[in-house]
């Protein structure tokens, strides 16, 4: 038996049926603890005072916007290489999650950055390549929704994915080209130089692994959906051309 | 043999239009497809030129040896008789295009902008890139749209010259051109899919 | 491959706006600025490089649709994909020919629109040779945004939404080159990554255009 199997869109339905309470689970498990942890039980930062804990949004949800385009590449190029309706479908559930992913990145940043840096916004490499990602995600949702052919929607987004990524990881060098920055380093980093402390690097830690599942989860509905709307529209060409 | 099509099935919007089809298409042959509206002609065409992909089935031709001609004319209407047929013949290997004019009767008309002509002309226009191309497989939807019994009568000598110089064509037409020898016809309503039956993308969600 | 350059061109010049029309739009952008800035010339000279860039940016947005659309509706797109002539070739001389009716003349223009915002003449070489190189990638670009949106009606604003984050890298090393060129500071290295931008754009992205452009057509 090979994992391919479930991207069969009727075999995904009744695995992902028994997977999602799961999903569901860890989720609300990872984020409660991440965030009250977080938010509740731990200290001040000695400089920048309670501001700091706005980090349980802020990383995790930076984090999640970036892997659900990554998500979409993969979904993208397995779409175009193998033809499972199931990757097409997840690519286009997980779009919207990302772009609402970014927006919390983009809005906890600003409010982080008010009392931080003294400005709502900077254009700052990072910053601005965040907003250049939020672009794209909105280029490629429009152009989901332009195209009635579902088959022909799919070829064409996995196309513009892959060709905006090419463009979106040259935009992330060129924005550090144009400007070096006031965004701090990597908060999480595999250097030994860890750039945030324990205390608040454990409950950060749930945290991401609640948004990972939340991600999931939401990504997971998001395609059950799509796949029963094409299992609609199915029925109705069937019935039609009886 | 130049166009061999071998348990055919195309479908269209989800929807399995054709299956099972075979024929063979040989030099001097003419093959005329029928059908009603809908049935699958110009995707069957389209299949075999190909612009649409197929679902079952294999299609052997020459891709360097056809020239399909669509329904539309791809006639630029700011540029005028000749500098249309020149680009053509530019595209297709420089052949001179004063007969292509000469046969379709365009030459009075070789320095007017083709948005002036009526639309059969603009017909004839679209037909002489045909003779430019040198190509033995003619793939032609609906050729003689527009076209007055004159014109229609001087198109079906031009086929048949074109089958005697050893060339083909499939035509989707409901027109009788008039050729009796190696003519046969498909009408594609006999391979119509049995109802309900749609391709593999959408059938997969069921 | 050469005929349909020609024809190409030749169509731009019976249509009228084809060569006009960007440059005029160029032109606009560049008085509308100072009117809404006001007339300082030192904080206008400052803005000018991406002021130039920006207007001609959107320039070149205006009439990407062109690109494809006329030869989609009718039908010549069809009968080129079956022509003899590749489709990456065809993509590839139709985003050259787009560059010659619209990014060429906006280069030209340029040194004139550099003078109104307060650039010195000596700067305008810069300006100039950053167009010159930077345009005919935003073409190429363009032309890939085009294919994707060829069959779809009222596609303007959608290509717009999807090609103008794309133009980011072009942008940014484009009025870099023009920005350290004005300052005398040594502009090698993004002179250089903006002339591969450009060459990549064309040789890579012609198949990619081709690709969704055979998935349009079908």
């Amino acid at each position: 038996m090979s994992l391919w199997e479930y991207a069969n869109p009727v075999k995904f339905l009744k695995l992902s049926d028994k997977v999602l309470p799961f999903f569901v689970g860890f989720s609300i498990i990872g984020l409660s603890i991440g965030l009250f942890w977080g938010f509740f039980f731990t200290p001040d930062d000695y400089r920048q005072g309670s501001t700091v804990k706005i980090i349980y949004l802020h990383v995790p949800s930076a984090l999640m916007a970036i892997n659900a385009w990554f998500m979409m590449l993969v979904a993208s190029l397995i779409w175009l290489v193998r033809r499972h309706h199931v990757s097409a479908l997840a690519a286009k559930a997980a779009a919207p999650v990302g772009v609402t992913m970014t927006m919390v990145a983009l809005v906890t940043g600003a409010l982080w950055g008010q009392p931080m840096w003294g400005t709502w916004w900077a254009w700052d490499p990072r910053l601005t390549s965040f907003l250049v990602l939020f672009l794209f995600y909105l280029g490629y949702i429009a152009l989901w929704s332009a195209i009635d052919n579902p088959d022909t929607a799919a070829d064409l987004t996995s196309m513009l994915c892959i060709v905006g990524s090419v463009f979106a990881i040259l935009s992330r060098y060129a924005v550090n080209f144009w400007n070096q920055g006031l965004h701090q380093g990597a908060s999480l980093s595999l250097d030994k130089e860890k750039n945030v402390a324990d205390v608040f690097y454990q409950p950060l830690l749930f945290s991401i692994f609640g948004f990972v599942f939340l991600f999931l989860t939401l990504v997971l509905i998001g395609t059950r959906t799509e796949i029963r709307l094409r299992r609609t529209e199915a029925l109705r060409l069937r019935k039609d051309s009886e | 043999m130049l166009l061999s099509v071998d348990n055919l099935s195309v479908s269209r919007g989800g929807v399995s239009l054709f299956e099972g089809l075979n024929f063979t298409l040989s030099s001097g042959q003419f093959i005329s497809l029928t059908g009603g509206n809908g049935t699958g002609k110009t995707t069957l065409l389209r299949s075999i030129a190909g612009l649409q992909p197929i679902d079952k089935g294999e299609i052997l031709i020459d891709t360097d040896n056809f020239i399909f001609a669509g329904d539309s004319n791809g006639i630029k209407t700011s540029l005028t008789v000749s500098e249309n047929l020149r680009f053509w013949s530019a595209i297709f290997g420089g052949k001179e295009f004063e007969e292509a004019l000469e046969v379709f009767h365009l030459t009075k008309f070789e320095n007017r902008f083709a948005g002036k002509l009526s639309a059969g002309q603009k017909r004839r226009l679209s037909l002489a890139r045909l003779m430019l191309a040198d190509k033995a497989i003619w793939l032609l939807d609906e050729p003689t749209v527009s076209l007055d019994k004159k014109s229609m009568e001087e198109f079906s000598k031009i086929l048949k010259n074109h089958l005697e110089a050893g060339g083909a064509a499939v035509v989707a037409t409901h027109i009788d051109l008039g050729l009796k020898t190696h003519s046969s016809n498909i009408n594609i309503e006999d391979y119509r899919t049995k109802s309900g039956n749609l391709n593999a993308s959408a059938g997969a969600f069921l | 491959m050469i005929a349909l350059l020609q024809r190409d061109l030749l169509l731009a010049v019976r249509a009228g706006g084809g060569f006009g029309l960007g440059v005029a739009f160029f032109l606009i952008v560049v008085v509308l600025v100072p009117l809404g800035i006001g007339p300082d010339m030192v904080i206008l000279s400052k803005v000018s490089v991406g002021v130039l860039w920006v207007g001609a940016l959107l320039a070149c947005v205006l009439s990407l649709d062109r690109i494809f659309s006329l030869d989609y509706d009718d039908g010549t797109l069809e009968l080129l994909l079956t022509s003899p002539i590749p489709l990456e070739a065809v993509v590839t001389i139709k985003a050259f020919s787009h560059w010659i009716t619209t990014g060429l003349p906006l280069v030209v223009v340029s040194p004139i629109l550099g003078l109104l915002l307060g650039l010195q003449v000596s700067d305008l070489k810069w300006v100039v040779i950053s167009l010159l190189i930077g345009t005919p990638a935003l073409s190429a670009i363009g032309a890939f945004g085009a294919s994707l949106t060829v069959g779809i009606r009222r596609g303007g604003l959608l290509l717009s939404l999807l090609v103008l984050p794309l133009y980011v890298p072009t942008l940014i090393f484009g009025a870099n080159v023009a920005s350290k060129g004005l300052e005398d500071v040594s502009n090698n290295g993004a002179l250089l990554i903006l002339t591969a931008v450009t060459l990549a754009a064309f040789s890579i992205l012609p198949f990619a255009s081709a690709f969704v452009l055979r998935i349009n057509l079908r």
